[in-house]
C-alpha cells in the first residue's frame, strides 16, 4: 500500500460512520432501529468495561480457533493428496462436489444432535466451512505448481516426505493462505450462527439475546465486536503472510 | 564416469505424434556432446528420455556407469532451460536439497554445496531467494546444484536459452572451466549453434518431423576453449555455416 491509498484506507470507515451521524442527526434514518455512531461507540465501550462483551468474545474466538484446527489441517493435508495423486483426487473430488454446496447453516440442527449441546457441535460447525475450503483450495494450489519443480524433484530423486512437505506444501502455499483467508470469513459466520441456540455465552448467543430482549444497543455492541474480531484476524493474517511467504515479496 | 549409448529410441506422443524416429547415438566417457535441431525436433524430449523423466515407446538407453561409491551420488543430474530452482528455498538450501536421498552427513553436505557455491562465484547470495539473483546467476546456481552431488553423467536442457548474449558466453567459460576439472559426461541441449560448437567435443544435428539424427559434427577444436577468441578462428565460422547448412 502506498500512503495515498493507505489515507484513503483510513478514511473510508470514517466517513461512513459521520454520513450515518448526518443521516441519523436529520431524521433522515430512525434512531431507534440505527442509533447514531457515538451512541454506538459509548455502548460499546460501556458494555467492553463490563468485561461481558470480553468474555463472550474471547468464547467466541475460542470456538473458531478450535474449529478451524480440526477442519483446516485435515482439509489442507487431502488437499495435498488431491493435488498430487489422480486416484486420490478421483475419490474426493466427487464428495467434494456433492457435499460442498450444502449450506453450512443448514446442516448445526443435525450437529445439535449427533454432538448434543457441548462446545463440540459448535467446533464441528467450524470445522465443516474450513474444511471444504482447505481442500478446493489447497488442491487448486498444489495443481498450479509449476510442472518444471515436479521435473526437478524427479531428476534429483526427492524422497516422498521432502517432496510432499519441501515442494508441494511450500508451492501451494500462497493459495493454501488465500483458503485460510476465505475460511476465517466462514468460520466467523459459522461460530456466531452455532452460539444462537444452546448456550449462554459468545457473541452469537449475545446478538440472539439482544433481539429477544429488544436490546438494540447490546446487539450493535455484539455486531462491534464481530466486525472488529474478523477485521483483526484478516489483518493479523496479512501480517503473517509476508513472514510465512517471503519469495512472495518481489512479485509485488 | 560413464558412457551412453541410445539405440533405436523412439517416441509417440499418445496423440500420434511421433516425436522421435530410431534415435541412435553413443556418448563416450567424458565427452561433452551437444544435440542441435530446429525447435519441435524432439531434442528436449530425448534428454528428459535419457535421464529418465520420459519412457520411449520403443528403444533403450544403457548407461554404463562405474559402480564406484554409487550410494554418494546420483547417476546423473540435470540442468533445466528455465527457472528451475525452487523460489521458496534460498540458493544454499536449493543446492543442498539436490543431496536429498543420498543420506550423506549434514556437514559434508554443507561443505559441497558452499565449495560449489565458491567455483560459480555465488557465496555471498547463499542466503539469498532466487527472485533476489539476476537470470545469469540463477542459473550458475542451478550449474552449482547439478555439480554439487557430482554425478557421472550432466543432462542440459538449453540452460543459457532465456540468457542475453553476453551473459551466455560468460556462462559458457564457467562451465567449461568447471566440466575441465570433472570431465562429466555431458549431454547439451541447444538451439544455440554457436554455443554447440563452443562447447562441444561432437554436435549431434537432429532433424525434425519425425526428431532423427541427421549428422554428427566433431569439434576438433583444443582444449582448454575461451568462448570469445573461439570465434575469430576460421574453422568456428566453417563448423557453425555447415550446421546451419544440414538445417535448412
Amino acid at each position: 500500500m502506498t500512503r495515498g491509498e493507505r489515507a484513503v484506507a483510513i478514511a473510508a470507515p470514517i466517513s461512513i460512520v459521520l454520513l450515518w451521524q448526518l443521516a441519523v442527526s436529520t431524521r433522515f434514518l430512525n434512531p431507534g432501529l440505527f442509533p447514531p455512531p457515538s451512541e454506538i461507540a459509548a455502548n460499546f465501550i460501556a458494555y467492553a468495561s463490563s468485561g461481558e462483551l470480553a468474555t463472550n468474545t474471547a468464547w467466541t474466538l475460542g470456538r473458531l480457533v478450535v474449529g478451524c484446527l480440526i477442519g483446516g489441517i485435515p482439509g489442507t493435508l487431502i488437499g495435498l493428496a488431491m493435488g498430487m495423486n489422480r486416484w486420490v483426487r478421483a475419490y474426493f473430488q466427487p464428495v467434494v462436489a456433492l457435499l460442498y454446496p450444502i449450506p453450512k447453516i443448514a446442516i448445526l440442527p443435525l450437529l445439535y444432535f449427533i454432538f448434543g449441546t457441548g462446545e463440540q457441535a459448535k467446533w464441528a460447525a467450524v470445522a465443516v466451512g474450513v474444511f471444504f475450503l482447505m481442500v478446493i483450495n489447497t488442491e487448486a494450489g498444489v495443481r498450479q505448481i509449476d510442472p518444471i519443480y515436479l521435473d526437478v524433484a524427479r531428476a534429483y530423486r526427492i524422497r516422498p516426505m521432502s517432496f510432499y512437505f519441501r515442494v508441494l506444501l511450500p508451492g501451494a502455499l500462497p493459495n493454501i493462505y488465500a483458503g485460510i483467508k476465505l475460511s476465517i470469513g466462514i468460520a466467523i459466520v459459522l461460530a456466531v450462527a452455532s452460539e444462537f441456540q444452546l448456550t449462554r455465552v459468545g457473541l452469537g448467543f449475545a446478538i440472539f439475546n439482544a433481539q429477544q430482549l429488544l436490546d438494540v444497543d447490546r446487539l450493535y455492541a455484539a455486531l462491534v465486536a464481530v466486525s472488529l474480531l474478523g477485521c483483526i484476524l484478516t489483518y493479523g493474517l496479512d501480517l503473517t503472510e509476508r513472514w510465512a511467504i517471503p519469495w512472495r515479496r518481489a512479485r509485488k | 564416469m560413464a558412457s551412453i549409448s541410445v539405440e533405436h529410441l523412439t517416441k509417440r506422443y499418445p496423440s500420434g505424434t511421433l516425436a522421435l524416429s530410431d534415435v541412435n547415438l553413443d556418448v563416450a566417457e567424458g565427452e561433452f556432446v551437444a544435440v542441435v535441431g530446429p525447435s519441435g525436433c524432439g531434442k528436449s524430449t530425448l534428454m528428459r528420455i535419457m535421464a529418465g523423466l520420459d519412457t520411449p515407446t520403443d528403444g533403450r538407453i544403457d548407461t554404463m556407469a562405474a559402480a564406484s561409491d554409487a550410494a554418494s551420488t546420483l547417476p546423473s543430474a540435470v540442468v533445466f532451460q528455465e527457472q528451475s530452482l525452487f523460489p521458496w528455498m534460498r540458493v544454499a538450501q536449493n543446492v543442498a536439497f539436490a543431496f536429498d536421498s543420498l543420506g550423506l552427513p549434514k556437514a559434508e553436505v554443507d561443505r559441497r554445496v558452499a565449495k560449489e557455491l565458491a567455483l560459480v562465484g555465488l557465496t555471498d547470495f547463499a542466503h539469498a531467494y532466487p527472485h533476489e539473483l539476476s537470470g545469469g546467476m540463477k542459473q550458475r546456481a542451478a550449474v552449482a546444484r547439478a555439480f554439487a552431488v557430482d554425478p557421472p553423467v550432466l543432462y542440459m536442457d538449453e540452460p543459457f536459452g532465456a540468457l542475453d548474449e553476453q551473459t551466455r558466453v560468460g556462462l559458457a567459460n564457467e562451465l567449461m572451466s568447471l566440466w575441465d576439472r570433472t570431465r562429466k559426461t555431458v549431454v547439451f541441449i541447444t538451439h544455440g549453434i554457436e554455443e554447440a560448437v563452443t562447447l562441444a567435443d561432437r554436435v549431434i544435428v537432429l532433424s525434425a518431423h519425425p526428431g532423427t539424427v541427421k549428422a554428427i559434427i566433431p569439434i576438433e577444436f583444443p582444449r582448454p576453449r575461451d568462448a570469445v577468441s573461439l570465434r575469430g578462428d576460421p574453422k568456428f565460422g566453417e563448423y557453425v555455416v555447415r550446421i546451419w547448412e544440414l538445417l535448412r
